[in-house]
């Protein structure tokens, strides 16, 4: 089964057969196999190895330290208890030696000494047996034996030490040593606490993933399981939380304020798509009784010929009210195939002025300009112009008055080209202003003329894309249309 | 006039080709990319008609390939494409003009026969004649009877075009396109206002206008009343 995106897929072509609900996970292998795969057990695995080589690297650093500070403590004691002796010996003679050892051999924590004569027989010491190897025996270093105490009892396994051997003249040759049994005991301790310790973090980790990996995957299911839901249609569901401000939390919370803005749009898009069939239904009814009319009734050819043009003069009116839906459609996606150029909007509006005002005195009316010069602002010319002939169009259509008068202007507010088309008609009452830029949205003053009732939502689509603010003003008398653009940077 | 319709669509390439016939011209379909190509690769037409959605070789292909191979013949692009990005890239390609569906046959038709005289009448003369008008594209001046006509920048483009297809009809989408290039769709009456307004000046002192208005289609300039 491959999941990789084929071509087609990675260019947005429509993919056939291979559609999957969101969230529907697969199951491989068994709850374990699934707990192994949760990002929990991940994380638990590198805790513990990071956690388990800390630990190990620790206390390995501490322990070789200890050894070697009680490996000096200890070769320092042997070399002073030499230094002693050999001092005594020099002082005094064999026999001084032989009376401080045996005096030392009392204490309970007695190093071991032995004295040998110049053909190694022991002369006196405090060990029944000493074993090493003759060739570590080096005067001045220090090197392991094994030894048994005098009076040690029968089958007691033999004491490890550390000892050093010193000349003493004479022939005489004298061994000091201490045991290390404690040492060693010591650093078995250490190891064996080493070994517990990974065993409870290791069982600690192991707990805590299934207890994390659990509560994990209950969260996760749940989200998954609503939004399988949410899928299927039931758009008003939403995931759930906790309110424990985790990140499952977080991550509901903004899921679901997208279901919210979904949900909007959506319920938008449904209320556009009714009014659409609505506002096409009626005049496609039209043409269609028209012609029905025409087929049963068989009128004369000049009459035919009327009622013909009059069809497709409605169909284009259909055509029309198409291209202006699916302009907005377009625009109000931020198809990112709109690109906003630097454009001079000056000289964009003086042409359309220029472009209108001969309209504007066919009609009876003045077009008044005001245009402030070089105003550059990021957009697309034929959209803006676009716009503003839906803006003069408007303001011909309705703006009729004793003042016959059309005003355009542009000028600038802090970083905002601010374009005011005013007319001194009878203008738009408070309560049905903010309708005005919904699709097909007609003032009854409109009825009578042609149109389709997209001019406005045209010109918010337009303004919304270049980042701007529509306002429609009352004027008093008339209808003041404000757009305020950002200026270029 | 002899013209290459390349459409898939049977039903609007007959529609077309009887139209064709009705106005007077002759014409030839093409139902896919590759059959009209190799048409109009080997026949000489006037005028070609291009969808811009084929099977086989989409339009635009068909076009560049034309154009790479170095045939000069007035190319109308038909698309149910309708944003300006769209006719951008149709005329990139290599295209004359753009024409989006659904369109009217009048307009269509105006259209062409407008590109198939740009072929013979020269971009190059500096004076264009209709009957005593005299327009001096050089100098930007016109006359009448010899007497001199004001325009303005505009009107003077716009009288122009229409003297450059002296004879033929221009539509009012033709002259936005073209005099202003404009391309949107102006709810009012504009262009038969800027028109109205040249009449004033050309034809108001004249026994005879020049200007005049093809019902259901647009304008044209000519010399004989009829």
């Amino acid at each position: 089964m491959s999941e990789a995106p084929t071509t087609a897929d990675a260019l947005g072509a429509p993919s056939r057969g291979r559609s999957r609900p969101i969230g529907a996970e697969r199951h491989h292998g068994g709850r374990l196999a699934r707990l192994v795969r949760t990002t929990a057990f991940k994380l638990t695995l590198v805790y513990l190895i990071v956690f388990v080589a800390l630990s190990l690297a620790l206390i390995a650093y501490i322990s070789s330290t200890t050894a070697r500070l009680i490996d000096r403590q200890l070769e320092t004691a042997i070399d002073g208890e030499t230094s002693e002796l050999v001092a005594q010996f020099r002082t005094g003679n064999l026999f001084k030696v032989m009376d401080a050892i045996e005096r030392r051999s009392m204490r309970p924590d007695a190093s071991v000494y032995l004295i040998t004569d110049f053909s190694g027989n022991p002369l006196i010491g405090n060990v029944a047996e000493l074993i090493y190897d003759p060739a570590d025996a080096q005067p001045g270093k220090t090197f392991p034996v094994r030894y048994n105490r005098l009076r040690s009892e029968a089958g007691e396994p033999t004491h490890r030490a550390i000892a050093k051997l010193s000349v003493l003249g004479g022939g005489y040759r004298l061994l000091v040593g201490r045991d290390v049994e404690d040492r060693i005991e010591f650093s078995t301790i250490i190891r064996r606490s080493i070994r517990g310790a990974i065993l409870v973090v290791v069982a600690l980790a192991l707990v805590s993933w299934i207890f994390l990996s659990r509560s994990v995957l209950r969260k996760v299911d749940a989200i998954a399981a609503s939004s399988r839901r949410i899928v299927a249609g039931d758009l008003a569901r939403r995931l759930p939380t906790d309110q424990s401000g985790d990140e499952f939390d977080r991550l509901a919370d903004s899921v679901n304020g997208m279901l919210d803005e979904i949900e909007r749009l959506h319920a938008g898009l449904q209320e556009v798509s009714q009014n659409i069939a609505h506002d096409l239904k009626t005049p496609l009814t039209r043409v269609r009784n028209r012609l029905d009319e025409m087929l049963r009734h068989r009128p004369e050819p000049e009459d035919a010929e009327a009622s013909l043009a009059v069809a497709i003069e409605e169909c284009d009116q259909l055509i029309r009210t198409f291209e202006a839906l699916l302009t907005i459609a377009r625009v109000e996606s931020h198809s990112a195939r709109i690109s906003l150029e630097p454009t001079d909007l000056s000289a964009l509006l003086a042409d359309m002025a220029e472009f209108y005002e001969p309209a504007t005195e066919d009609v009876g009316m003045r077009l008044t300009t005001s245009i402030a010069p070089a105003i550059t602002i990021r957009g697309e010319p034929t959209l803006l112009r676009n716009m503003l002939a839906n803006l003069l169009d408007n303001a011909l259509k309705y703006g009729a008055s004793d003042m016959a008068r059309v005003d355009l202007s542009l000028h600038t507010e802090g970083d905002k080209a601010v374009i005011l088309v005013r007319d001194h008609g009878e203008g738009v009452a408070d309560a049905h202003r903010a309708r005005l830029t919904d699709r097909f949205v007609r003032m009854d003053a409109a009825r009578s003329k042609p149109g389709a009732g997209l001019g406005l939502s045209m010109v918010k689509a337009i303004v919304g894309h270049h980042g701007g603010t529509l306002d429609l003003l009352d004027a008093d008398p008339g209808l003041a249309v404000r757009i305020a653009l950002p200026l270029a940077p | 006039m002899k013209v290459l319709i390349v459409e898939d669509d049977t039903d609007a390439a007959s529609y077309l080709a009887r139209g064709l016939t009705e106005a007077g011209h002759t014409s030839e379909v093409a139902g896919d990319g590759e059959t009209g190509l190799e048409l109009a690769s080997m026949n000489e037409y006037d005028v070609l008609i291009v969808d811009r959605m084929l099977p086989k070789r989409d339009g635009l292909s068909l076009i560049e390939t034309l154009r790479a191979k170095d045939r000069q013949v007035p190319i109308l692009v038909l698309s149910a494409l309708s944003q300006v990005d769209d006719r951008v890239k149709g005329l990139r390609a290599g295209g004359d003009d753009y024409l989006t569906k659904p369109y009217a046959f009048t307009e269509l038709l105006a259209r062409i026969e407008a590109l198939s005289r740009r072929k013979q009448t020269a971009d190059f003369e500096a004076v264009y004649r209709v009957g005593d008008l005299e327009l001096d594209r050089l100098s930007h001046t016109v006359s009448r009877a010899g007497k001199p006509v004001v325009l303005q920048p505009r009107e003077f483009r716009l009288l122009e075009y229409l003297m450059r297809h002296a004879g033929q009809v221009v539509t009012r989408t033709m002259l936005l396109e073209n005099v202003w290039d404009y391309h949107f769709d102006p709810q009012t009456n504009v262009i038969d206002v800027h028109i109205s307004r040249l009449r004033g000046k050309i034809d108001k002192a004249f026994e005879r206008p020049l200007v005049h208005t093809v019902r259901g289609a647009g304008y044209v300039i000519r010399a004989d009343a009829d």
